[in-house]
C-alpha cells in the first residue's frame, strides 16, 4: 500500500510539472528560424508569426500556416506601431520585437492544428477556452490520423481552387500521362486557352466535359488517379507557362481518327502530340 | 452430315449472339459514360459558378460607381442563371434541393433589379447594401460546402449514376457521400467575370493577338538559339543531347523550340525563343524537387539575380507564393514608381538548391515597349474620394493596367480591406472612373482537413 501511494505522489508531481510547462511555455528560446518571412510563404514560421500576432491582438484570422493578405495587414500594423519599417517582411528585427512582445506555445498550437481543431490564440484568455474540437466524437479518432500537411491552407494559383486543379490534373493525366513533362504542361495550357477562347465553354469543367472534346473523357480514362507530376504541370500552366504556343487543339497522329484535325494549321510537336491553332 | 451442319449452324448462332451481346454491352457502356460525364460537368460547373458568384458579389461590396456596379451586378445575374441551369441538370429530382435553388433565384432577382436601375440617381441604400452583404456570406457558406463535396467526389471517384440508383431504390447505403453533402448544403441555405477573375497582369485577348510585334532585333539562326538556351541551362555536363526545331505554319509568330537533354542527370530543359531577336518566351526544366532548403525570401533574391543576369531590368516583385518545394515569383516592370502590370515575368525557383527551373516572359515580350507614362489629371486624394466608403484603404500607388476594353490606362491603385477580405481597386488617373475592383483570393482551406 505504501509503495502505491508514493508512486501516486510521484505521478502527481510529474503531472503538475507537465501542466506547468504546458501553461508557461518557454517563449524566448525557440522563436522562429532564420528565414525572412514574406507574403506567399507557408510553413511552421508562418504559423508562429500568425499565432504571435494573434496573441497580441493584431491578427484575427485563422492560424493556418499560409501567409496571405490577413497576415500581411496584421504584420504591417504591428510594424507601424512598433516603429519598424513597414514592408510586410518579417526580418530579424521584426521577428525579435515580435518575439519579445508576445507569447507562443508551440506544442499547443501545433497540437490543435494536427488535430484539426478550430482554435484561436489571443492573449489574456486561457487557451483552453479558445479551442473548439472538430465535430462530434471525431476528436478521439483524429489523433490516429497522421496530419498530412503541416499547414491547413494552400496557395491558389490564379484564383483556381484545389478542386479545379485536381479536375484538370485528371484530364491531363488521362490524356498525356506517357508524355514528357512539357507536353503535359502544354495539354493543360490548351484547356486554359479554350476557357479563354470565345469558341469554347467558359469554365474548366465545361471545356473538359464538352462532348467529344477529349478522348480520355469519352472512354473514362479521366478517372484514373493522377500523379503529382500532372498536378504540377497544371499549376505551371495556370501560372502562365504555355509550351503549346497558344494552341487550342492537339492530336496524336498515330491514333487520330478524324481527318478534319489534319486540316488545322500546326504550330509544333511535343512528344507524340501535334499542337494546332 | 446433318449433325455437322446443325453443329456448325449452332456455332455460328452462338458466336453471332456473343458478338451482338458484346456490341450491345459496349454501346451501353458508352452511353453510361456519356450520361455520367454530363452529370459530372453540371456538378463541377455548379461548384465553380458558386465560387465565382461568391467572388463577384464580394467585389460589388467594394464598388462605388455605377460604371462598375451595373456591369458587375449583371454579371452576378448571369452567373446565377448558369448555376441554376447546372442544378437543373443534376439527377436531384428525388433529393430536396429547392432551398439552394431558391437562394440562387433570390440573388438573381436582387442583382437584376439593382443592375437595371440608374444607380447614379438612385444608389444602393444601406438596406440593400446589408442584403448584398448577407448574400455574400451565404454564398461563401454554400461555396465551402460544395467544394467539400467536390473534394470527396474527386478523391473517392464517386459516380453520379450510383447516386441516381441509390436515390431511386431509396436505399440508404454507406456510399452516399454526395447525397449527404448536398443535404448539408441544403441545410446551410435554409439557415442562411465572365471567366475567372484575372490578375491585372494577364494580358487581354486583344494584346495576345499582337504577338511580339514590339520586339527589336535581328532574326536569329538555329545555332544562336541553341547558344542562348545553353546560356540559360548553365549545364556543366558534357553529355548533352541538343535538339532544335522551327515552329509550324499555324503559329502567329516565328519561334524555335530547343530541348537540351542532360544524359548524366536525366533532366531535360525545354525552351522556346522568338526568331526575331532571340528572346526567351519560356523555359521549363523538368527535374524533380523533393526538398526545401531555402526560403521564399532567398528564392526572391535568386530570381532577381537571374533576371539581372539575363538583362531584364527595372522589374519589381509583385507576387510570390510557395507550392510545396517550389517558389513562384511574379515580377512586373516599374517605371518611376508606376507598376506596369501587363509587363509580367514569372520565375520558378526550386527550393532545394535555389536554381531557376522555370521562366516565362510570354506576357512581358508581348506587351513591353517604350512607353510615355503620362501625368495624372486628378490627384490621389480625388481618386481616393471615389472609393466606396466601406473600404479601409491600406496601401496606395500608381499602376498601368489593361482595362476591360483592352486599352492601357494609367490608374491609382489602392489596396484596401472590408472586414477580412482584401480588395485591389484601380481608379483611372485621368477620368476618375473606377476601372477595376478585384477581391483578392485568400488562401484556401485544405478540404481534407475539414472532413
Amino acid at each position: 500500500m505504501k509503495g502505491i501511494s508514493s508512486k501516486w505522489k510521484w505521478l502527481l508531481l510529474f503531472s503538475c510539472i507537465t501542466i506547468c510547462f504546458g501553461i508557461y511555455p518557454e517563449t524566448r528560446t525557440n522563436a522562429f528560424s532564420s528565414q525572412v518571412i514574406q507574403k506567399g510563404a507557408v510553413g511552421d514560421d508562418v504559423i508562429e508569426l500568425q499565432a504571435r500576432l494573434q496573441n497580441i491582438g493584431y491578427y484575427n484570422g485563422k492560424i493556418d500556416g499560409a501567409y496571405g493578405w490577413g497576415t500581411y495587414w496584421a504584420l504591417r500594423n504591428f510594424q507601424q506601431d512598433f516603429g519598424l519599417p513597414i514592408d510586410g517582411l518579417a526580418g530579424t528585427t521584426t521577428k525579435q520585437k515580435l518575439a519579445n512582445a508576445s507569447n507562443f506555445n508551440k506544442a499547443w498550437v501545433h497540437e490543435q492544428i494536427n488535430k484539426g481543431n478550430e482554435f484561436t490564440y489571443f492573449g489574456g484568455v486561457p487557451i483552453e477556452k479558445q479551442v473548439k474540437a472538430k465535430g462530434n466524437g471525431t476528436g478521439g479518432t483524429a489523433t490516429g490520423k497522421a496530419p498530412s500537411k503541416p499547414t491547413t491552407s494552400a496557395n491558389l494559383p490564379g484564383g483556381y481552387s484545389q478542386n479545379d486543379i485536381q479536375l484538370m490534373a485528371n484530364a491531363v493525366y488521362g490524356e498525356a500521362r506517357g508524355e514528357p513533362y512539357t507536353g503535359q504542361v502544354a495539354v493543360a495550357a490548351v484547356i486554359l486557352n479554350r476557357v479563354e477562347s470565345a469558341a469554347f465553354p467558359n469554365t474548366i469543367s465545361g471545356v473538359i466535359f464538352e462532348p467529344g472534346a477529349f478522348t480520355a473523357v469519352a472512354d473514362g480514362q479521366i478517372w484514373l488517379t493522377p500523379n503529382e507530376r500532372a498536378k504540377e504541370a497544371v499549376v505551371d500552366a495556370i501560372n502562365g507557362w504555355d509550351p503549346s504556343g497558344n494552341a487550342e487543339y492537339y492530336f496524336n497522329p498515330d491514333t487520330a481518327t478524324s481527318k478534319w484535325i489534319w486540316s488545322r494549321e500546326q504550330i509544333k510537336r511535343i512528344g507524340k502530340h501535334i499542337f494546332c491553332k | 452430315m446433318i449433325r455437322n451442319i446443325v453443329i456448325a449452324l449452332l456455332v455460328v448462332v452462338v458466336a453471332g449472339t456473343a458478338f451482338w451481346g458484346y456490341q450491345e454491352h459496349k454501346e451501353k457502356n458508352a452511353v453510361l459514360i456519356n450520361a455520367e460525364n454530363t452529370y459530372q460537368r453540371a456538378f463541377h460547373d455548379l461548384s465553380y459558378q458558386v465560387d465565382l458568384l461568391h467572388d463577384k458579389v464580394g467585389s460589388t461590396l467594394a464598388m462605388n460607381s455605377r460604371y462598375s456596379l451595373s456591369p458587375a451586378l449583371t454579371d452576378v445575374w448571369r452567373i446565377t442563371s448558369e448555376a441554376q441551369s447546372d442544378v437543373g441538370q443534376l439527377p436531384l429530382t428525388l433529393l430536396p434541393f429547392n432551398k439552394t435553388e431558391e437562394f440562387l433565384s433570390k440573388i438573381a432577382d436582387f442583382s437584376y433589379k439593382t443592375a437595371v436601375r440608374d444607380l447614379e440617381k438612385e444608389p444602393l441604400d444601406d438596406k440593400e447594401y446589408a442584403t448584398l452583404q448577407s448574400l455574400y456570406t451565404q454564398a461563401g457558406d454554400i461555396q465551402g460546402e460544395l467544394r467539400k463535396v467536390q473534394y470527396l467526389v474527386l478523391k473517392n471517384n464517386l459516380r453520379w449514376m450510383d447516386v441516381e440508383m441509390a436515390l431511386a431504390s431509396g436505399k440508404e447505403n454507406s456510399d452516399n457521400t454526395i447525397i449527404d453533402g448536398l443535404k448539408t448544403v441544403e441545410k446551410k441555405v435554409s439557415g442562411y467575370g465572365e471567366t475567372n477573375e484575372m490578375n491585372p497582369t494577364f494580358t487581354s485577348a486583344q494584346q495576345r493577338d499582337e504577338n511580339f510585334k514590339n520586339l527589336q532585333g535581328e532574326t536569329i539562326t538555329k545555332e544562336e538559339a541553341i547558344a542562348t538556351a545553353k546560356n540559360y541551362a548553365h549545364s556543366k555536363s558534357k553529355n548533352l543531347k541538343v535538339n532544335v526545331e522551327e515552329n509550324g505554319k499555324g503559329s502567329d509568330y516565328g519561334f524555335y523550340s530547343v530541348s537540351i537533354l542532360d544524359k548524366d542527370s536525366d533532366t531535360e530543359l525545354n525552351m522556346d525563343l522568338t526568331k526575331k531577336g532571340g528572346y526567351p518566351i519560356w523555359y521549363i526544366n523538368n527535374r524533380d524537387v523533393n526538398k526545401t532548403n531555402i526560403d521564399l525570401n532567398q528564392a526572391h533574391t535568386k530570381a532577381e539575380a537571374f533576371l539581372k543576369e539575363h538583362d531584364f531590368s527595372s522589374l519589381e516583385l509583385f507576387e510570390s507564393a510557395q507550392y510545396d518545394n517550389i517558389a513562384l515569383l511574379n515580377f512586373v516592370t516599374s517605371e518611376n514608381g508606376v507598376k506596369i502590370y501587363p509587363d509580367s515575368v514569372k520565375v520558378k525557383i526550386a527550393l532545394d538548391d535555389g536554381s531557376v527551373i522555370g521562366f516565362s516572359a510570354d506576357e512581358y515580350l508581348k506587351s513591353h515597349k517604350t512607353r510615355e507614362v503620362g501625368n495624372p489629371n486628378i490627384s490621389e486624394k480625388e481618386a481616393k474620394d471615389k472609393i466606396n466608403s466601406n473600404v479601409k484603404i491600406m496601401e496606395e500607388g500608381k499602376a498601368l493596367i489593361t482595362n476591360d476594353i483592352g486599352e492601357e490606362v494609367l490608374c491609382y491603385e489602392f489596396l484596401g480591406t472590408i472586414k477580412d477580405d482584401t480588395y485591389r481597386i484601380f481608379i483611372n488617373a485621368d477620368t476618375g472612373q473606377e476601372e477595376k475592383v478585384e477581391k483578392l483570393k485568400n488562401s484556401e482551406p485544405v478540404y481534407e482537413n475539414l472532413i
